[in-house]
């Protein structure tokens, strides 16, 4: 089954065609991977699967429903998150209100409940405390509940980012670059991870550098050029690609 | 949430030595300047939740104070006893809209009820705001303040140029607001310590409802729009609707203000308009913190009575404009807070490095 159809999106800054004439599919419970030299157009494919861009023309289906008019609010509410290649965690709280935040779309307590302190919320705010401890336990994280999330080290920054999105229980989550960073121990950790994420039932497609990475936990790869795709396939059947090769060694490889 | 609740309760024993204070040394005039305080304090705090806590700027918040004090002090006043034989004046008065009163020379007066002057001040505060803030909240730093400052201007030159609205002269002889219980707020001085404890009643209910929302999911999702303001998108926040929503709900605080303002002093005057009054509150929402509730109310509690009390002489707005330039320079979070006076003395012995240094 298919959880993301791309159809036919093209996106053009100026004078660069960032993304041209691209489709692909992402199979519902796999881990699809992202690939593709620098300015290949990957950030921009992701910012436009997430909303953040909208795309000049084409289609995005995310389950049966079109996506590709709607602000990145409506999206991540529909359950397709984002991470952030550069991590993006709220400054000023903690690591426990960071994955708090991650539970609002779960959650409805508006302006008059929250004034009113109603008692429907109190009730809310403990499920949203419970079940963001409980996703920091399942990452190994649960002592840095009460420290300021900016402030631990980049490699658990990276993980409460993870953790943030997870709390959304999202049906597919979008990792921008999960292992950028990232030193040899962490990113085979965040592999692990990845992998977990994929058996909870939660579809994963990411971008990312670090091939062998890629090569061990995708189940598919799509390789990017210069906004366009050029190879579509399982993981040994793209390191033996010979368009990838050219691309990504150059014409003499 | 019990420390919420008990600063909430150290600010009132705070109230109340003041006023058992001005028993004490038989001052009560204090009284008067400090309930006034109390009505600039709540439009504070609203302007503290939007400007520290949703992180939009707005020099134009004196405009939906004026809104709501004009309104409501025009509703109150127009006398349509020379219409009363119409149909309309008459149906409404029968449903208890208009009421008739003698006016001071013994003549009728037939005016709009206070609570639906008040009902109606707030509904166009709340309709303007929202009209303005959907456009105006999409721009962000300077283009964001230019706007509000344009709109403050705007409802300022309107006052000032209106003739119903009384042009330069503003409005008076309005009449005090009947509450239950037989108060009634009112300048009078016959019931200046009820006005006292009604004012800032009105400021304590104000802040607790804030505090609560700040600590509620959407304090949290305001937090996380603030520090970051994609992420929180992708979180599926919408960004958009939760500043304009805090962006109304200042205009509601600071339109209550001004409605029961006027009818404390009887009367408004487009100065409360001003774009002075505008740069003022932004100074001591900035001075208190910005995002700091009980630093803004602290800091509006002096510094307005100060200003009330006319220590400020001729220099009043120089005196908040020298604040705002002082805070953004030297203390950027605001006077009241924990490491001030270690960062103070870093500052000092920095200086004192720089000055040895060749």
């Amino acid at each position: 089954m298919t959880i993301l159809s791309v159809r036919g999106v093209s996106k053009r800054f100026g004078g660069l065609q960032a993304i041209q004439d691209l489709s692909f599919d992402v199979a519902a419970g796999s881990i699809k991977a992202l690939i593709g030299p620098n300015g290949a157009g990957k950030t921009t494919l992701f910012n436009l699967i997430s909303g953040f861009l909208a795309p000049d023309c084409g289609e995005i289906y995310f389950g049966d429903a079109p996506v590709h008019a709607l602000p990145s609010h409506q999206i991540a509410s529909r359950g397709m998150v984002r991470t952030f290649q550069h991590i993006r965690l709220f400054p000023k709280m903690t690591v426990l209100e960071n994955i708090m935040v991650g539970r609002h779309v779960h959650s409805r307590a508006g302006f008059l409940a929250g004034m009113l302190n109603l008692p429907f919320t109190w009730k809310e705010e403990r499920r949203i405390r419970e079940k963001s401890l409980g996703i920091l336990e399942l990452l190994g994280i649960a002592e840095h509940a009460g420290k300021e999330a900016v402030s631990l080290a980049y490699g658990q920054q990276r993980i409460v980012e993870i953790g943030r999105a997870l709390a959304c229980e999202p049906k597919l989550l979008l990792l921008d670059e999960p292992a950028a960073g990232l030193n040899m121990r962490e990113t085979n950790e965040m592999g692990r991870l990845i992998e977990k994420i994929r058996d909870m039932g939660i579809t994963v497609l990411l971008v990312e550098h670090d091939m062998s990475l890629v090569m061990e936990i995708s189940d598919e790869i799509v390789v990017l050029s210069f906004g366009q795709k050029i190879a579509e396939d399982w993981p040994l059947a793209i390191q033996k690609n010979r368009e990838v090769i050219r691309v990504y060694l150059g014409d003499d490889a | 949430m019990a420390r919420r609740y008990s600063m909430v309760a150290a600010f009132a024993g705070l109230i109340v030595a003041i006023q058992v204070a001005t028993r004490l040394t038989d001052t009560p005039y204090h009284l008067t300047q400090l309930t006034m305080t109390a009505y600039y304090s709540l439009l504070i705090a609203g302007l503290c939740m939007l400007i520290g806590y949703a992180g939009q700027i707005s020099i134009g918040h004196a405009g939906f104070f004026a809104i709501g004090g004009y309104v409501s002090a025009f509703l109150t006043t127009r006398n349509l006893s020379a219409h009363k034989a119409l149909p309309l004046v008459s149906l409404l008065r029968k449903a208890g809209v208009l009421v008739a009163k003698p006016d001071l020379y013994g003549g009728d007066l037939l005016v709009v009820h206070p609570w639906l002057a008040c009902a109606a001040a707030i509904l166009l505060a709340v309709a303007i705001a929202y009209v303005i803030g959907g456009p105006v909240l999409k721009l962000r730093g300077h283009y964001l303040a230019m706007a509000t400052l344009g709109f403050g201007i705007i409802i300022y030159r309107v006052a000032l140029g209106t003739a119903f609205l009384g042009a330069a002269d503003g409005i008076s002889d309005v009449p005090g607001f009947p509450l239950p219980f037989g108060l009634v707020i009112s300048g009078n001085s016959s019931v200046r310590v009820s006005n006292y404890y009604l004012a800032w009643g009105l400021v304590i209910l104000g802040m607790v409802l804030l505090l609560n929302l700040i600590h509620s999911r959407v304090g949290r999702a305001l937090a996380a729009v603030h520090g970051a303001e994609d992420a929180a998108g992708a979180m599926g926040i919408p960004a958009a609707r939760f500043k304009l929503n805090t962006f109304v709900l200042s205009a509601v605080f600071a339109s209550v203000a001004g409605v029961f303002l006027t009818h404390y002093n009887g009367g408004i005057g487009p100065s409360e308009a001003s774009v002075m009054k505008s740069v003022r509150y932004v100074a001591i929402v900035a001075i208190g913190g910005m995002a700091n509730l009980w630093g803004a109310l602290l800091m509006s509690l002096v510094l307005n009575y100060l200003s009330l009390r006319g220590y400020f002489g001729t220099f009043d707005d120089t005196v908040f404009g020298v604040i705002l330039i002082l805070i953004m320079l030297f203390a950027p979070d605001g006077l009241l807070r924990r490491h001030l006076l270690s960062d103070l003395k870093r500052l000092v012995s920095r200086s004192d490095a720089e000055e040895e240094a060749p």
